[in-house]
Order: structure tokens, then C-alpha cells, then sequence
């Protein structure tokens, strides 16, 4: 662990915000201020980020760069941030996406922009937060720090329908954040009982695990069912997974075109995040008995999300259902529980923000000067922008996945994991379900749909005769609007060509985190039958003596607050 | 294993030479597009010539005097592209036999379109894009070529699929040009997504075993040489796992190389530009299936119900292409299903185990088919674009270069004696003929043979029919065309390339009973046995005297088709034909022209239900069930409970004090509502057991009185809920009273009052009356 770059994520984290603070002091109305300030502070951002990849050790697996600061002692409640292979690249996507994002909206925001750049830098701040926190209840708080400038962005710069679309945002999350915080309290309460120390500090309850032999297993197994359903519904929502979705094409309708990229560029991503970093190291034997079912829900997400973008006359409504197809590799990959399967879950999201990002910021590009989203208003637009319909090409091809861009690294291994999760993955699958196999077979399906409805798409904007009067006066791509897709495209390049050095950075802390899951599943699963298991008393008893030393030497550890009763 | 080195300039010099034109295309000359394009498919075809000759050549002999140890090839590692979990796979490109013949032909065919095109493509305004897009092609298809293991082999495979959408729809502001490539692409995507999973079973066979942690394909062929064990895995329906990977390979090969039932997008690719269409959907990209079969030929060969698989669809293919070619009236149309039928031609040939003479009249047809679409593009370019062969007619008086070009096509394709189609097509009828592998069904080796018998001699008719109409007879078209031309040298050049390559490639490949030696003999018998070093090899046992007898009667079917093409269309369209047409052989000729219908079918089986499925599962699933009824719907539940309770809590006193009254009278209403009393009884030792059941509510309190004598009125001191009594104590009527002690248990004139009664006529049961008898029951059941 090098101890040097710790200031880094605090200063990421505070960078955005204060940055906030700062535009509300500039004078109302002076929108091109309140956009350089943004435009400057999450630039900034981004390349403080990426001294990150300066300190970050990438063979090894452990959190990095943390920093550990105590909020509320007697809640035992830790301001801990770090970072690891499986967060590093989501924070940097973050951190990219938001410059571009903020560059890209320059045309599209034209009211109350000083409002809108304050709460585009609360999102980022909330998105990064989410990501390095380790800590249940400073997740927690970032997780809905993040919905309210979401509920904003939606709320006031939207479209037409925009109160109902941001309401049902946020409803629907809520919905899920909520029974996730009761979960958290349960966790919280139950841990405190058996092993004495109230924190809710995410390391220390995991690690307990590890050291203790006892303290994962503070929770019986339905408890466990029952937190993990609770994380689950949380992460579904925000993922989303079919059949929770519809608040997604929506949401998505209505939210200026900022607002779309970074929902599917980087909210939708902390679904899966939470579930990798939260829900399943939380509570393994919860995630043994569901996993199968959300997995089945992924790949009908994935058939399903497919097959209604293709009904789609709305653009942004195509490419919001493609979101849930896309994602459904994710979660797919994710419970494979396979090196391949989580790691390509992980590119696969990487690639979608800069795919679905794109796809979303071409859009808007076209509806800055359209002032529409309907396919049938469109066509033959290469004719009239060569430039942009050559790039945005470039793109829907990185989200179809053809291999050499980013799009199809993703999805191979997503789908490559799967299929052979069959022969590692650690619960009996109940015999009633199709096979891994199976469903990694029906999965690959996505990628005939995906050419189907991007292609259909494709054409229906760009090709075909050049027939509507509006269509014949585009101007092409000014220079700020390239230097908004040519990031993109060329990272889109160097993922899809060069994809092992993110891969192999990744790899070390998906090899702890499938190694720390089977041996969690390994033991028993909760006091009670654990209290079989030991047989003597005599046995049990040293064990907990045992245990209670560690415990001692974990309490030191945290300073001194061990103990401290709520 | 040995490596190379600069192989990867190879691909890349197309590929940067597409990166050029693509960015800077609109700003640069047309000369210096053209320049740059040709140049680096040219560069790139002697960069893999010298490889070849130098580099390769060399190993051979270094390989050959080490004793033939290992699989023969040159290996270049660029990087390692993805690394994930015990996966591991390279971007390497891989130099053998096999591959060494594809990139030749690729980049030969590939730098003589490029120099047609600068003629053809003249007057295209998107010069640039045009150049771009066909060096893109030509560097995907290298890659997919050269590519050492399967995923790196599924980049080019991919990107060669991109080029055709965009060449196809190239001239995209016609709509049907642009779902011509949308399909071309979809097609294909199936295709590719049986593809993966091959990939997916070929890995999960191999890894681990001898360490191997990656698809590559000398890996793979090494693990099936030392255990041919792992692909008899019973699998799904108790097939062998090779059986399974190889029939899922193969659905992608037909996707990409137009087999049933995937070939539909190849007629419709026509669309694209002819010089593309002679490159991409005739000469290289297509044969990409048969590249693949021959590339896993250790696979196919380890399962020889994947083997009978491709070759059956090959040879139904081969029939039903040219059965459709019959009938087109469009000089593309003709060429395309004569492209679907060749391609069924090699995947016999590679089904049949033959490898090299798959390989062989992959590249024989490279020569005569790209020569044939070309001579069709310069007979277009001098008829100002039209293609259709009833305008035709008699155009060798004005296009002489391109009619004896197209002459010699014709007579390979027919397979006229000596001509390169001569000894390709004759290795793939005599490895049909002699092919019988074991599971195999005696028959079926002689059945493809004379499947593909009859689809050759509709071959030679059906070209022989376009070649007459085309260029024999008198001219038809003047009204539409006055002046046919002849097209300038850039075009005329490469098809007199063409065409002596169509003539004399064959001699490379002449078939092994004719005996030469010495350099001949190296020359003679060179193709077969260089991708034999690539492939695995199978028995294939022939007499020579049968090998004879094939090889005539081939010649005799060649002669036959021209010569009844000749009959009927010699002097132009005959009247013979138009009689059949229009009476016995309506049905037939309708069939053809219509393409059996294919179109039409998968348009009502598949296109149409898939549409109706997308909508109606938006309309019906996602828009009513789940968020109307669902997601709305709680929320409107919500808003009903909040409106019911906002009308209530609205501040009025009298709105409260109906509340009162009403809930008042609910819990009287509730309380007293139900029941009737009534009391069950049963035999307990030491008695009846009574037990009243004085009902809910505020009865439930209530006291009880029992009467016992059946006199009607209460018994004084039987209070009790649960009463035993003896059985002769005992009325046959008893009566239970539910009184209220608190209200008073009579009324003022002293009678008794109940809240209720009921009264029922007690049996006695019989083993209860005689319990008192028995002393033992008695104290068993204590004081009575």
C-alpha cells in the first residue's frame, strides 16, 4: 500500500464541490463564467484524478490510497476512502465523462446555467463519493447525495413531461435506498451485538469476517437472504434490471442531454458497483441463494431491453432501452463469478460510458439543431454532416461490440465467463433453472439484436435520401462539438485494441474478491449453525476466546471508539 | 516456434492507407486517394510475396530437414491484447501454408480491384470514402487471414462484415441499397453469434489442458492431436462436443459465406458498387467460411457428423443457387447466385475432408469470379450502368477485351478441360465421390457427387445462357443505349490479368494420378500438397482408373451445359425457351425467378413476427403491465388512500361527528352481529362432556345456563361453560341459555330472560352410558 497518495481521492472529492460553491458566487446570469468555472474545476478534477494511476499499485489487491477520518465517534461511523482495481477505472470515467459532459452542454443549457454547472459538480462529487467511500453510512449518503442534482438536472432543464419523469426517478430509487438503509441498520445493530464494536465502516465489518471466522456470519442465512434481497432491489433500480426499469427510458426522454449522459454513463454503473462492493462481500450466502435469479433477470434485461429498443421512434428512448440491454451483460458477467466473467463485467461498464455517453451526446448535438428525436424526421444526415456521422458510426459500432473497440472486450468476457461459470460457480444451481450455459447461449443473442436495432437506427438518421426540407441546412461539427467526440472515440480505439493494461490492473482485486467469496461461502453460515458445526462447547469457547483477542487488536486498530455502545 | 518478423506491415499498410483517405479523403486529389490506396494494397501484396518466397520458403526447408517436427508456420506476437483469469490471447498473426495462399490471393485480387476502380469509380463524388472503405476491407481481411487464434481471427471477421454494410450501402441515399447492407450485416451477426459460441465449446474442451490458456489454433490442434479424447465430451442431445463446436463453427461460416439458409444477404449485396461486389462478395470476403472450415480442419476432422453437415448444406446450396440463377434477368443477380452455388462447391469440398481442393477452387473462382464481375462492371460501365442482359446482346463487336475475358471466365467456371475451374471443381467431384467417413451412410459421398454433378452442369448452362445473351447475338438495347463503349485500359488491364490466371492457376493442382516429376511435377502437384501442411490429413482412396472416368465425365457435363446454352440462347433468346416458359415450365421458370421464395418466407416467418413482437411487447409488457398497472398503479393506489383520507380530515365537525355515529355503530354492529349459540357435547370418561359455544363478540363474556331435566327452565347452579354430566342425569333435550348477568337473568314479571337459547335433542352415546359402571373409568375421571 503506498502511503503517499492519500490526499488524492479527498481532494477529488472536495475539488467538485468547492468548485460548486464557487460558481453560486458568481453573478447571476453570466452563464459563459459559470461554464468556464465548470468547465476548469472538473478539468481540474480529472487531471488530479489521474495521479490516481500514479499511486495506484496495480498488482495489488487490497484498497489504496485510503484515507481514514473519523465522522461520528460514538456512532462508530468512519469517513474512509480508498480505492481498488474494480472502483479505479469507474472513478476515472467519472472524472473524464464530466468535462466533456459540461463542454457538450454549452448550447444545450441555456437557462439558470450557473444553477446547472453547481449541481452538474454536487453529481460528480456524489458519483465519486459513491465510488471510493468505505463506509456503509458515507455510502450511503453519497448514494443519495447523487439524486438530488439528478432530480434537478431532470426536474428543470428537462422536457415536456419532466415533473413526471423526475418524480418517478426519484421515487423508484427511493424505493430501493431505503429498505438498502434499513438492511444497513440491521447489519449495523446485529454486528455491534455479537462482536462488541459498532462501526459501520465497510472494511472493518468484511475484514471481521476474515480475521474472526465469526463476525460475516454475525447474520443467520435468511437474514442474510433477507439483506441482500434488500441491497438487491436498491442496485436492481439503479442498474436496471428488468423488470424495474421503466423509469430508465423516461428519465431519459426527459433529462437534457448532460444529464443523459452521465445517468448512463456513470449512475447506472453504480448498480453493479454496489453489488461487487457492497452486497455480495456483505452478505455471501444472501447472494448464493439469489444470484440465479437476478442473473436470469439480467438475460431477460438483455433480450428483452433489445428487443423494445427496436419498437422505439424515439432516439433517446432506443438507446435508453440498449442501457438496459447493455447492462444486463454487466450484471451477467458480474454473477458468473468467474476472473473473466467480473472482469468483463467491469470493461463492459467502462464501455458503455463512453459508448452510451457518446451515443447520447450525438444526439443531442442533433437535436440542437433539429429540435427533435423522432427517427422518422430524420435521414440521409451523412450527406449533410460526413463528419459527425463517420464518428457517431464509430461509436454505435463500439456500443454493438465489433471487436477491436471497446464495446466487444465487454461483452466476450462477460459472456466467455458465463459460459463456463458452470463448472465453478459455488452454489448448487437450483436444478429448475436453465444452466449457466444456457443462459450465456440465450445472452449472446444481444449481439444479433444489438447490430439489429443500432443498425436500424443508424439508418433511419443517416441514411436514405436527404428528403426533409429542415434536414438540408445542418452544419457539420463545430470545433468545440469534435473536441467533445474525439476523446471519446479514440479511447473507444485503445479499449477496444489495448484493453490488458485496464484488465490487468483490475485483476488482482477480482482474484481477492471471488477468493474472499468462497471462502466466506465456505464456512458455515450463521451462529446457530455454527454452534452444530463446532460440536464441544469446549471447542466453541476457545474459538471465541481466540476470536476475542483479534477482536482486541481490531478495536486498537480502529482508535479506540471499539465498544462505544449507540 | 519460429517467428517473423514485419508481418504485421501486411495488413496495416491497407489499413493505414484507409486511415488516410478516410480522414483526409475530401481534401486530397483524386490522384493522390488513388494513389495512396493502390500503393498500399500493392506494398501489401509484396511485402507477403517476399514473406513468402523469403522468410517462409526458408523455414520450409529448415523445417523439412528437421525431421517435419511440429505444425509448419511463422509466428509474429504483437501484443497481448486480452488478458483475463487463466484466458490469455495474443495478437499475434500466424504465416503457414494455408495463409500464405490467402494473403496472396487477397492482396493480388485486392490490388487489381484497386486499380479497376480508379476507372470504374471515376465519377463518384465520395472518391475518398470509396478508396478508404476498400482499404479498410482489404486490411480486415488480412487480419482475419493471418490471425493466429480465434478471437484475433473474429476482429477481421467482424471488420470485413463492417466493410461490406458500408460498401453495400454505399450509395446509402437509396434506401433499398441501405437495408441491402443492414441485412448483409444482421445475417451475418447471426452467423457470428453461433460463431462465439463455437468458441465458447472449443474453449471450454481446451483450457488447462497442456496449459493451454488461449484459442489459438495451433494450440487447439495440438490438444486435439494429443487428446482426441476431450472433443468425444457427450454433450447437449449426446452429440460429441465436436460434432457440437463444429456445427456451431459452421453456422457461422455459412453466415459469412453465404450458405443456406443464411445466404439471402449476398443477392441483395448487388447493391454495392461492382468492384466491391467482385472483391468483397465474390473473391475474398465470402470465401472466409471455407477458409475457417479448412483453418479447423483438426476439429471437423474429429467429427465427421460436423463433416456431413457441411457438406450436405454445401451441396444444397450448390443446387439451389444455380437452380435460382436460371431465371435472373440482371447481369449481378446471375453472377451472385453462381457466387452462393461455387461457395457451396468448396464447403463440400472442405465438408468432405478435402481440404486443399476446398482451398484450390476457393482460389481458381477467385480468379474467374472477380474476373466475371468486373467483365459485368465494364460491360455496365459501357451500357452507362444498366445490368439488365435483355437489353444485351451482341456486344462483342464493341467491347472486344471484355468479351474474351468474359469467354475465358465462362469457360473455367464451366469447367471447360484444362481451364483453371477444370481441376478445382474436379478435385472437389472426385473427393465427393470417394469420400466415406465413418458414420457416414455408404451412399452419401456418391450422392454429393452427383448432387454437385447436376449443380455443374446447370453452372455451365446458366453462364453460358449470360454469356450468349450478353455478347452473341444482335444487339437489343440500342433504344436504351446507343453507343456501348469499351472501358479504358485501368479496367481492360485487370481483367487480362484475370483472365490468364483463370486459364493456366490450375496447373498448380492437377490431380495426383497424372504422373510428372522433376520441377513440373513440384509445380503439378504444388497446392494439394502445401495446405496439406496445414491441414489434418484424411484417407482418401481412388483408383486411377476412376479418377479418369470422373475427369471425363466432368468434361462431359462442362460441354453439355455450353452446349445447351448455345442451343437455346446461341443466336440470342430462342423461342424454344419462351414456349417452355410461358407453358410446361411455368411453374419451374416462376420459381426460379422468384427465388423460391425465400425472401418472401423469411420476410413472413421471421421479419414481420420479430417487428410485431417488438412492438407489441413495448405496448403491452412495458408501457400497460408494468408501468400502468404496475408502477403507476401504485402510485395511484397511493393517491386513492390519500384522497379518502383528505376527504375525511378536511376540519369539519359535523364531517367528524359522522365519523363518530358511523363507527359506533360499526363496532355494535360487529360485536353483536353474528351467531346463534349452540354447545357440543362428547363422551369423556365419567361422563358427557358439554361445552357451550355462546358465540363472538360481547357474547364471548356472556354467562351461560344449562338445562339438563328438560323442563325449559334454567338448572339452578349450572353456570359452568364446560359441564360433565353423567348420562342418566340427562334429558333427551338440553338446553343452553346465554344470559347476561350484569342486565339481570329475569325480566319484571320474573320470567327468565336470555339474550338466546337453543335447544337440541341429546344421543346419548352408548359406551358413555356405561361408563359409571366401571369403577376404574369412574375414578378416572375424578368427582363427578
Amino acid at each position: 500500500m503506498n502511503p503517499t497518495g492519500g490526499f488524492v481521492l479527498p481532494v477529488i472529492l472536495a475539488l467538485p464541490l468547492l468548485g460548486a460553491l464557487f460558481v453560486m458566487l458568481t453573478p447571476r446570469g453570466e452563464g459563459s463564467i459559470a461554464r468556464g468555472v465548470g468547465l476548469v474545476v472538473s478539468t481540474a478534477t480529472f487531471v488530479m484524478s489521474l495521479l490516481v494511476l500514479r499511486y495506484f499499485d496495480g498488482k495489488a489487491a487490497g484498497y489504496q490510497l485510503t484515507t481514514d477520518a473519523v465522522w461520528v465517534k460514538s456512532l462508530g461511523i468512519h469517513m474512509k476512502l480508498g480505492i481498488d482495481g474494480i472502483s479505479l477505472w469507474l472513478v476515472l470515467l467519472t472524472t473524464f465523462l464530466t468535462p466533456l459532459t459540461l463542454l457538450a452542454a454549452t448550447k444545450s443549457i441555456e437557462k439558470h446555467v450557473r444553477e446547472f454547472v453547481a449541481a452538474f459538480l454536487v453529481l460528480e462529487t456524489g458519483m465519486l463519493g459513491a465510488f471510493v467511500s468505505l463506509d456503509l453510512f458515507v455510502f450511503y449518503v453519497f448514494w443519495e447525495v447523487m439524486l438530488i442534482p439528478m432530480y434537478l438536472l431532470i426536474g428543470i432543464w428537462g422536457g415536456q413531461r419532466r415533473l413526471y419523469a423526475s418524480i418517478k426517478f426519484v421515487l423508484y430509487t427511493m424505493v430501493g435506498s431505503l429498505l438498502m438503509l434499513v438492511a444497513i441498520f440491521y447489519l449495523y445493530v446485529q454486528h455491534g451485538q455479537v462482536t462488541g464494536i459498532y462501526t459501520t465502516e465497510l472494511t472493518h465489518i468484511t475484514e471481521t469476517g476474515q480475521t474472526l471466522g465469526l463476525a460475516h456470519l454475525v447474520l443467520p442465512h435468511d437474514a442474510q437472504v433477507w439483506c441482500f434481497a434488500a441491497f438487491a432491489l436498491a442496485f436492481a433500480i439503479k442498474i436496471p434490471l428488468f423488470p424495474l426499469h421503466t423509469w430508465l427510458p423516461d428519465a431519459h426522454v426527459e433529462a437534457p442531454t448532460p444529464g443523459s449522459v452521465i445517468l448512463a454513463g456513470v449512475l447506472l454503473k453504480l448498480g453493479i458497483y454496489g453489488f461487487i462492493r457492497l452486497a455480495m462481500p456483505l452478505f455471501p450466502h444472501g447472494a448464493a441463494v439469489l444470484a440465479p435469479y437476478i442473473a436470469i433477470l439480467a438475460v431477460v434485461g438483455i433480450v428483452y431491453g433489445a428487443v423494445v429498443a427496436f419498437a422505439q421512434d424515439d432516439v433517446k428512448k432506443l438507446v435508453a432501452y440498449s442501457s438496459v440491454s447493455h447492462l444486463g451483460f454487466c450484471a451477467i458477467g458480474l454473477f458468473s463469478l468467474t476472473v473473466s466473467g467480473i472482469e468483463g463485467s467491469i470493461y463492459a461498464m467502462l464501455s458503455h460510458g463512453l459508448t452510451t455517453g457518446g451515443l447520447f451526446l450525438g444526439i443531442g448535438m442533433l437535436y440542437e439543431r433539429r429540435h427533435t428525436r423522432r427517427l422518422a424526421e430524420y435521414g440521409g444526415i451523412w450527406k449533410q454532416m460526413p463528419v459527425f456521422s463517420g464518428l457517431y458510426l464509430i461509436i454505435v459500432m463500439g456500443s454493438a461490440g465489433l471487436p477491436g473497440l471497446s464495446g466487444f472486450v465487454g461483452e466476450f468476457l462477460s459472456l466467455f465467463g458465463t459460459f463456463n461459470a458452470g463448472d465453478t460457480f459455488p452454489t448448487n444451481w437450483p436444478h429448475y433453472l436453465p444452466s449457466p450455459r444456457l443462459l450465456a447461449a440465450i445472452s449472446t443473442t444481444g449481439v444479433i439484436l444489438g447490430a439489429i436495432y443500432l443498425l436500424f437506427m443508424f439508418q433511419k438518421v443517416f441514411f436514405g435520401p436527404l428528403d426533409k426540407a429542415k434536414n438540408g441546412h445542418l452544419p457539420d461539427l463545430s470545433i468545440r462539438e469534435k473536441a467533445v467526440f474525439l476523446p471519446l472515440v479514440v479511447l473507444i480505439f485503445v479499449l477496444g485494441f489495448f484493453p490488458r493494461p485496464f484488465l490487468a490492473k483490475m485483476e488482482p482485486s477480482v482474484k481477492a474478491f471471488i477468493a474472499d467469496y468462497h471462502e466466506k461461502l465456505a464456512e458455515p453460515d450463521g451462529p446457530a449453525r455454527m454452534m452444530n458445526a463446532e460440536g464441544s462447547p469446549d471447542a466453541l469457547k476457545a474459538k471465541l476466546e481466540g476470536a476475542a483477542a483479534k477482536l482486541d487488536a481490531a478495536a486498537a486498530r480502529l482508535g479506540g471508539n471499539a465498544g462505544g455502545q449507540p | 516456434m519460429d517467428t517473423v518478423k514485419f508481418l504485421w506491415v501486411v495488413p496495416f499498410l491497407p489499413l493505414a492507407g484507409a486511415f488516410l483517405n478516410l480522414i483526409l479523403g475530401k481534401r486530397l486529389s483524386r490522384q493522390t486517394v488513388h494513389f495512396i490506396a493502390v500503393a498500399a494494397v500493392a506494398a501489401s501484396f509484396f511485402t507477403a510475396l517476399y514473406l513468402v518466397v523469403g522468410p517462409l520458403r526458408e523455414a520450409y526447408g529448415v523445417w523439412k530437414h528437421d525431421g517435419r517436427q511440429g505444425a509448419f508456420g511463422l509466428d509474429e506476437h504483437l501484443w497481448t491484447w486480452i488478458q483475463a483469469g487463466d484466458l490469455k490471447l495474443d495478437l499475434a498473426f500466424r504465416l503457414d501454408p494455408l495463409s500464405s495462399v490467402m494473403i496472396l490471393i487477397v492482396t493480388f485480387c485486392s490490388t487489381l480491384i484497386h486499380i479497376y476502380s480508379t476507372g470504374y469509380m471515376e465519377h463518384e463524388p465520395r472518391y475518398g470514402a470509396y478508396f478508404g472503405y476498400l482499404n479498410l476491407f482489404t486490411g480486415a481481411m488480412l487480419i482475419l487471414v493471418l490471425g493466429s487464434n480465434m478471437p484475433v481471427m473474429f476482429i477481421g471477421w467482424e471488420g470485413v462484415g463492417l466493410c461490406s454494410f458500408l460498401l453495400i450501402g454505399f450509395w446509402y441515399e437509396n434506401e433499398a441499397y441501405a437495408t441491402a447492407g443492414r441485412k448483409a450485416f444482421v445475417v451475418n451477426r447471426i452467423g457470428d453469434f453461433a460463431f462465439l459460441l463455437g468458441m465458447f465449446l472449443l474453449w471450454w474442451a481446451t483450457h488447462g489442458v497442456d496449459g493451454g490458456k488461449s484459442l489459438d489454433f495451433v494450440m487447439l490442434r495440438d490438444v486435439a492431436t494429443a487428446h482426441p479424447d476431450i472433443y468425444e465430451h457427450k454433450f447437449w442431445f449426446d452429440e460429441r462436443l465436436a460434432a457440437a463446436a463444429g456445427i456451431l463453427l459452421f453456422i457461422g461460416a455459412a453466415g459469412k459465406s453465404a450458405q443456406l439458409p443464411l445466404y439471402v444477404w449476398l443477392p441483395d449485396a448487388m447493391a454495392g458498387p461492382t468492384p466491391v461486389s467482385a472483391l468483397i462478395h465474390a473473391a475474398t470476403m465470402v470465401t472466409a467460411g471455407v477458409y475457417m472450415v479448412a483453418r479447423l480442419s483438426f476439429l471437423f476432422a474429429s467429427s465427421t457428423t460436423a463433416m456431413a453437415v457441411v457438406s450436405i448444406v454445401g451441396a444444397l446450396t450448390a443446387l439451389a443457387a444455380a437452380f435460382m440463377a436460371f431465371a435472373q434477368t440482371d447481369l449481378k443477380k446471375v453472377l451472385a447466385y453462381s457466387t452462393v452455388s461455387q461457395l457451396g462447391f468448396m464447403f463440400v469440398g472442405v465438408g468432405t475432408g478435402n481440404w486443399s481442393a476446398g482451398v484450390f477452387h476457393l482460389m481458381t473462382h477467385a480468379f474467374f469470379k472477380a474476373g466475371l464481375f468486373l467483365g459485368a462492371g465494364s460491360v455496365m460501365h459501357g451500357m452507362e450502368g444498366s445490368g439488365d442482359i435483355r437489353i444485351m446482346g451482341g456486344l462483342k463487336k464493341y467491347m472486344p477485351i471484355t468479351r474474351i475475358t468474359f469467354l475465358i471466365y465462362c469457360l473455367a467456371i464451366a469447367g471447360f478441360p484444362l481451364t483453371s475451374g477444370f481441376f478445382s471443381k474436379d478435385e472437389i467431384l472426385a473427393g465427393a465421390w470417394a469420400a466415406n467417413h465413418d458414420g457416414w451412410p455408404v451412399f452419401l459421398g456418391k450422392l454429393l457427387w452427383v448432387m454437385l454433378t447436376v449443380a455443374a452442369l446447370g453452372t455451365a448452362f446458366y453462364m453460358w445462357r449470360l454469356y450468349f445473351l450478353v455478347f452473341e447475338g444482335k444487339y437489343r438495347g440500342a433504344e436504351h443505349v446507343e453507343h456501348p463503349h469499351e472501358s479504358p485500359i485501368n479496367m481492360t488491364g485487370p481483367l487480362m490479368v484475370l483472365a490468364f490466371l483463370a486459364l493456366v492457376a490450375g496447373f498448380i493442382g492437377i490431380p495426383h494420378v497424372i504422373h510428372v516429376s522433376g520441377t513440373l511435377g513440384d509445380i503439378g502437384h504444388f497446392l494439394p500438397e502445401w495446405i496439406g501442411l496445414s491441414t489434418k490429413p484424411m484417407e482418401m482412396h481412388l483408383a486411377s482408373g476412376t479418377t479418369y472416368a470422373l475427369l471425363g465425365t466432368a468434361s462431359v457435363v462442362g460441354l453439355l451445359g455450353i452446349g445447351l446454352a448455345y442451343a437455346l440462347y446461341g443466336k440470342g433468346p430462342s423461342k424454344l425457351v419462351d414456349r417452355f416458359t410461358a407453358g410446361p415450365g411455368k411453374g419451374l421458370y416462376e420459381a426460379s425467378k422468384n427465388k423460391l421464395w425465400v425472401d418472401e418466407g423469411y420476410d413472413f416467418a421471421f421479419v414481420r413476427p420479430f417487428r410485431a413482437l417488438a412492438r407489441g411487447t413495448f405496448a403491452i409488457v412495458d408501457r400497460f403491465i408494468i408501468d400502468t398497472v404496475l408502477v403507476n398503479g401504485a402510485g395511484f393506489v397511493m393517491s386513492l388512500f390519500s384522497r379518502v383520507s383528505r376527504w375525511v380530515q378536511n376540519g369539519q365537525v359535523q364531517r367528524y361527528l359522522v365519523g363518530v355515529v358511523f363507527g359506533a355503530a360499526l363496532i355494535f354492529w360487529w360485536t353483536s352481529h353474528d351467531d346463534h349459540p349452540s354447545f357440543s357435547y362428547k363422551a369423556v370418561p365419567g361422563g358427557i362432556e358439554f361445552r357451550a359455544e355462546p358465540g363472538h363478540g360481547l357474547r364471548s363474556g356472556a354467562a351461560v345456563r344449562w338445562d339438563f331435566d328438560g323442563d325449559g327452565q334454567p338448572d339452578p347452579g349450572e353456570t359452568a361453560p364446560v359441564v360433565i354430566k353423567r348420562p342418566g342425569d340427562v334429558a333427551s333435550r338440553v338446553t343452553l341459555f346465554v344470559v347476561d348477568p350484569v342486565w339481570g337473568e329475569t325480566d319484571k314479571q320474573g320470567k327468565p330472560k336470555s339474550l338466546a337459547r337453543v335447544t337440541r335433542r341429546v344421543k346419548l352415546p352408548a359406551a358413555s352410558t356405561e361408563a359409571p359402571a366401571t369403577p376404574a373409568a369412574s375414578s378416572a375421571g375424578g368427582e363427578p
